[in-house]
Parts: structure tokens; sequence; C-alpha cells
């Protein structure tokens, strides 16, 4: 399986994951500092900062973008419940 | 005196062309299950009448759309209604809407772009189809001749769709609950109804107290205005030095924390021991976490506190550890009254760690983790569980525990590489 490498900068640790995982499934686990409130993109909670790789990330749902533009989020940011890996690298951080 | 006394069921005149048609509810004891109130409370809503429009501006709570339709009719005909502004969606506000929508339907909603999924989830049972509304946003402004009503976004105060309204000419500034409290009386003015400072703190720390960072934005769009009056959407209408209510939020949502230089981290450690296990670990963990340096940590033993007492010193932590035996499978009684008293402020993204000394099963720290995650903390470092007496190496895997979590604190980490695999 297709591998990807998403590293959370907050807490300085990179991890190698199956492509198709989603930002929460990995951050969960390690601990990062994303936090998340309904886990189904729609309460902005869960905002991340991508640093660099976007483009590793499947493009956002109708739902995210606009549960982004409500928030105001500025650009290069994602809902981690959302944005799903599909390759390469990645850093990101909680917004 | 009675409290309904000298209320009429007209509209009270709060400047010229500015009515309050709102409605008392003195028999009110407690609301949205979180709060108590002595004497009831109010639910204000305001009419302004312009040279070529009328606006309403929120409505009440359902039961008392009676006395709302009463004041409106004393002051306006529906059909000269232009405009309708929603400054909060919650029921209390938004209980009226429906039926006024019937009676003006010419009237066009404005709100902010958060209320929008918010109104169409309310009017659902209505069957009523949501109204043409216009989404609106800080500067965005509504004439209604003469007279200018301009928008201010000021979200999470206390829901995502919270703003406020400037009535711009005349100086009045309509905030729904911010600036608000849960305290009844006829005399409708804050120079009038007494003493209502308790009432108005006591809002503060249990309805806007968790948004302190949003307060302190929406306290800088409010700031520059000229404020001769604040018609809050809950209790008395302030307008005797109304300015002095936009300081005091400042106040009570600024950080206090005396921290000379910005590069210092807060951990504070709370712990519960029955034979001193727990505290002899509490004890460690703090003293690793402090050979690290760039961290100040203090301790707290929650056998000494009571009443919610410790909840500034979980609003200004940076990072916060708990640690609690297992008794009778579960974490004790001290560690979950202080958790669940954490609704009150913002604990979202801070460090969390649980450790504590067990007998046999263990239990305490891992359900401490889970309800840190549940609210919002960040939990990188697994818990600690020892084993009845911790011996001098378990000491130090408490030391070690401490240190981690000043690393994390200070953001000195080693960057590590690991597989998601190797996790599961
Ligand atoms: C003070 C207060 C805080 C609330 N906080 C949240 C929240 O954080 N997240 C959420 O999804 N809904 C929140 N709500 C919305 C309520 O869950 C919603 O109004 C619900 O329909 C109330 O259900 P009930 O009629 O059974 O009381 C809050 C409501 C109030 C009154
Ligand atoms: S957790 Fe609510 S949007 Fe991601
Ligand atoms: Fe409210
Ligand atoms: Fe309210």
């Amino acid at each position: 399986m297709p591998k990807a490498k998403v590293t959370f900068q907050d807490i300085g640790v990179s991890v190698t994951v199956p492509a198709g995982t989603r930002l929460i499934e990995v951050s969960e686990k390690v601990g990062a500092g994303i936090t998340y409130g309904c886990r189904e993109g729609e309460c902005c909670t869960c905002l991340t900062k991508v640093i660099s790789g976007g483009e590793n990330l499947a493009a956002p749902s109708v739902l995210e973008d606009q549960v982004l533009k409500d928030n105001m989020a500025p650009r290069g940011h994602r809902l981690a419940c959302q944005a799903q890996i599909i390759g390469g690298e990645i850093v990101v951080k909680p917004a | 005196m009675p409290i309904a006394a000298g209320l009429t069921d007209r509209a009270v005149e709060i400047a010229p062309g500015v009515h309050w048609v709102g409605a008392l509810d003195p028999h009110l004891r407690s609301f949205d299950i979180i709060l108590k109130t002595a004497n009831g409370t109010s639910y204000n809503s305001y009419v302004v009448r312009g040279s070529n429009g009328v606006a309403v501006i929120d409505t009440v709570k359902e039961n008392f759309a009676d006395d709302f339709f009463r004041r409106l009719e004393s002051v306006a005909q529906y059909e000269e209604i232009t405009t309708i502004v929603l400054n909060h969606l919650e029921p209390d506000h938004s209980g009226a809407l429906p039926e006024l929508l019937k009676r003006a339907p010419q009237a066009r909603v404005y709100l902010s772009s958060r209320a929008q999924m918010m109104l169409k989830a309310l009017l659902k049972p209505s069957g009523e189809k949501p109204p043409e509304y216009i989404p609106v946003t800080t500067d965005d402004e509504v004439d209604l001749g003469g007279r200018t009503l301009r928008f201010l976004h000021t979200p999470y105060l206390h829901w995502p769709d919270t703003q406020c309204t400037y009535l711009v000419e005349d100086g009045l500034l309509f905030t729904g609950d911010v600036f608000g409290c849960h305290f009844c009386d006829a005399r409708l003015f804050n120079d009038t109804v007494g003493d209502f400072r308790f009432s108005f703190e006591y809002y503060y720390a249990h309805i806007m107290r968790p948004f302190r960072e949003y307060v302190l934005d929406a306290i800088a769009l409010i700031e520059p205005l000229v404020i001769n009056l604040i018609a809050p959407a809950h209790g008395p209408i302030l307008r005797h030095q109304p300015r002095d209510y936009v300081h005091r939020y400042r106040e009570l949502a600024t950080p206090r924390l005396f921290n000379e230089a910005k590069s210092e981290k807060t951990l504070v450690v709370f712990y519960i021991s029955a034979y001193g296990n727990t505290r002899r670990m509490a004890e460690a963990l703090a003293a690793g976490a402090e050979s690290i340096g760039g961290v100040r940590v203090s301790l707290y033993d929650l056998e000494g506190g009571e009443g919610g007492i410790f909840t500034d010193l979980v609003e200004e932590a940076d990072g916060l550890a708990f640690g609690s035996p297992t008794i009778n499978a579960d974490a004790v009684k001290p560690i979950w009254d202080l958790l669940s008293s954490l609704t009150t402020v913002n604990v979202k993204g801070k460090l969390g760690a649980a450790f504590g000394s067990y007998g046999w099963s263990g239990e305490a720290v891992r359900l401490i983790e889970d309800r840190l995650r549940g609210l919002k903390l960040r939990v990188p470092v697994e818990g600690l569980r020892i084993k009845l007496v911790p011996d001098a190496s378990e000491l130090e895997a408490c030391r070690s525990l401490g240190e981690q979590l000043a690393r994390h604190l200070t953001g000195r980490l080693e960057h590590r590489e690991i597989d998601l695999a190797a996790l599961a």
C-alpha cells in the first residue's frame, strides 16, 4: 500500500501512514495538539494549519469549504477530521 | 414593590424613536440548566424607527410572545417593519420570530453568516420556509432613513452565531447576551434597579468566560465606538456609564498571570492521595518538570480546596497534570468534581497528563486521560500508573514524566519518527 509521511510540528513527531488515512486518525494516536468536537466537519474545532504539502491532502469537500469560509479560516487551513492524506509528505500544526 | 409595578403593556422609550418591547419573566429560577436566578430574567427586544423603515432587534422566548407583540403594537404597525435583526438565535430571543415573520412577512432578516444554518434548524418544526435573510458581518449597514444600523461580527458570545448591532447616529449598542444578566426588574435601567453586580458577574462567569479570547476580540471592536447606551438582551439597560461594563468585560477576559518573559510556561499539578503514594509521585513529577527550566510548576492537594477555587489556576495554566489513586475502580470524586467544573473556562489545547498509584486494577489514570481528551486537552504523553508504593526507580519514572511534560510545554522536544502501524 502506498505510504505517506505526516509531521505534527507542535509535538515534533513524524508518522508514516498508509495513503487514505485521515489526519484525525493519526493526530489522535500520537497526541498532537489538534482537538476535536463534532468530528463530522461542522464545528471547525479541528482547524489545522498546513505548513507544507497541502497538495498531498485530498481536496476539501463542499461542506468543508463552507465551514472553513464561515469561520474565516485563512488560506492553507484544513479540518483535520475531514482531510485525507493521499501520499508524499505533509507538515501540519494546530491552527 | 411588586416587580412589574410601573410597567404597562406599552413600550418603554430608551432613546428618541427607540423602544424596549421586551418581556419580564420574574418567576424563572433556572436558565439553560446551568444558571440560577433569584428574581427571574427579562427578554429584551427593541424597536428602532427611522424615516423610511422600522427595525425590530431580537424577539423574546416563545411563551412571552404576547407581551412582546402588545408592546410592539404600541409603537409600530406590522406593515411598517422593514427589518428584523437577530443578534443571537437561542430560543430565548428567537422564540417569537416565527410569529413575527407571519405578521410582518415583508421584513428582511439580518443575521450573522454562522446563524444561517441555525435559523433553518430552529424553524424546522414551524414547517415555514425560512424567510429571506441577509448574512452580515462587521461594517455592513442597513439604512432606516436618517438612522443606520451597523453590524459587528462578535462570534461565540456565547454561540457561534452571535453579533452586535450599533445604531450609529445615536451611539446605541444592541449586544444580545453580551453585557446581559438574568435579573428582572421593571425599573429596567441600570441606574434605577439597584445593585445588580452579582448577577452581571455571575452571568459573565458562566456564559461568557469559556470564550474569553472571543470576548477580547469583541471588546476590541466595541471600544472605539461612541457609546451612549448599551441595550443587552437580558437584564438592565445600561444607560448610566455604559463604558464601565465594557471595561469590566475587558478586565475579566484579560489573562491575569504575571509572566515577565512570555517564554515561561505554567504547569499545575493537582493530586489527591490517601496514603501518600500518589503524593510522592506528584512531587517527583513536579521536581522533574522544574529541572527542565522555563516551566513554573505548582503543586496542589485537592483535599485542601473545594467549590471551584481552582478554576482560575486551570484557566491560566499551560499544562495540567492530575494524580489520583484508583478507588473502587475509578478516580476519586474531588478529581471528577474539578474536571466537571471546567466547562466555564477554555481548556482547549492545553497540555494534560494523568498519574496515580493503584492496588490491583488501576483504572483511574486511563479514565482521567479520556476525560482530558474529551475536554479537548492534548494528551501526548502516556500517563503513569504505579503499583502501591513507588520505589526509587519508579519515582525516577515520575521525574521523567515531569521532564517530558516540561519539554512539551517549552517546545524542547526531540524529533521522533514513528509508523502508524506500531501505534495501533
Ligand atoms: C449555554 C449553552 C451552551 C451550549 N453549548 C453548546 C455547545 O457547546 N455545542 C453544541 O453543539 N450545542 C450547544 N448548545 C446548544 C444546545 O445543545 C441546543 O440548544 C439544544 O437544542 C438544547 O437541547 P434541549 O432542548 O434538550 O435543552 C448550548 C446551549 C446553551 C444554552
Ligand atoms: S471536529 Fe468538528 S469540524 Fe472537525
Ligand atoms: Fe444565549
Ligand atoms: Fe439569552
